[in-house]
């Protein structure tokens, strides 16, 4: 069994509001060092396969058809294999 | 109007089905029937609507999972083989999901969801959709989204010029919307796209009837 931890994000190029209304906020809170502001979503998958190879290759096709759109979104992900690094 | 068979798509969510059942049943008279997301042919239909509301819930991104829908695959069929498809609202965002028209529709740059009505301009007159109306007439139409921005890259946007596809655009933009944007059509000119509600504005009863045009225009498209 893999998870696949997938964040989407707005293109970089594309203005993100809601991105630049927390920034206003935390500008107000006094975190006058934060310059740039995004708001992505994270998706987690588990994935029943045998290779990690094709664990990325199914993230890969999943954000292509269904989670990002990839006219305004950019995505990435990390495979790892489950109870590994524990 | 005898000659119209509207279908009109109900996805889970939807919630301007009727309101648009209502323009083409009562108004237009025309032969009218919803059609079920489940279904899997859209049977003697020729014009197909997919009307505003949160299908799904408007889950992950506005449209992308009804884009899914057994339904779905016929109407991308229908479209690809000349027949009239109109995304109204949730309807053009599922029309973008599907690839049937360019582009992606954003938060509205202000994030504030806008429900009000609005003056369009009328860009192209020569459009099966737009028949009725005069080059540049302005028209008072309601939107109601928070998801109208729409988007596209700069190379789709010159495409749309040249090819004439845009639509309506917004006098005054309402939502963050590229080149004022608020519907186009696709470049075989068979699908169209557009934020604002024409079946909230069909009727004297509600005050307007800006958007009868609309439908009568497309309708008579048909004969």
């Amino acid at each position: 069994m893999y998870t696949s931890k997938i964040n989407i994000k707005i293109r970089d190029t594309i203005l993100d509001p809601q991105g630049k209304a927390v920034e206003h906020s935390l500008k107000s809170l006094g975190f006058n060092s934060v310059t740039d502001t995004r708001i992505g979503k994270y998706i987690e998958l588990k994935i029943d396969t045998l290779s990690e190879e094709d664990a990325k290759k199914i993230t890969e096709e999943t954000c292509r058809k269904l989670l990002a759109n990839p006219v305004m979104e950019d995505y990435e992900f990390v495979v790892s294999k489950d109870g590994e690094g524990k | 109007m005898d000659h119209v068979k509207a279908g009109i798509v109900v996805f889970p969510g939807s919630n301007c089905d009727h309101d648009v059942y209502n323009v083409f049943k009562n108004t237009l008279k025309a032969d009218t029937k919803f059609l079920w997301h489940k279904d899997t042919s859209i049977g003697d239909r020729n014009i197909v609507i997919l009307p505003g509301g949160f299908s799904y819930g408007d889950y992950l991104r506005c449209g992308a999972i009804a884009k899914f829908s057994p339904l779905m695959n016929e109407v991308i069929k229908f479209a690809g083989n000349g027949g009239v498809v109109i995304g109204i609202c949730n309807g053009f965002q599922v029309l973008c999901e599907t690839g049937l028209l360019p582009g992606a529709l954003l938060r509205n740059v202000n994030l504030k969801f806008v429900c009000k009505t609005v003056t369009l301009k009328v860009e192209n007159n020569k459009s099966i959709f737009t028949g009725e109306y005069d080059i540049k007439e302005e028209i008072r139409i309601p939107v109601a989204h928070g998801e109208g921005n729409y988007f596209c890259d700069e190379n789709t946007l010159t495409d749309l010029i040249s090819n004439n596809q845009i639509i309506f655009t917004y006098k005054d933009n309402p939502n963050g919307s590229i080149a004022n944007i608020a519907g186009i059509q696709s470049v075989k000119r068979n699908v169209l796209g557009l934020m604002p509600h024409p079946e909230r504005a069909s009727e004297q009863l509600l005050g307007n009837t800006d958007g009868y045009r609309f439908f009568k225009s497309v309708t008579e498209s048909l004969l």
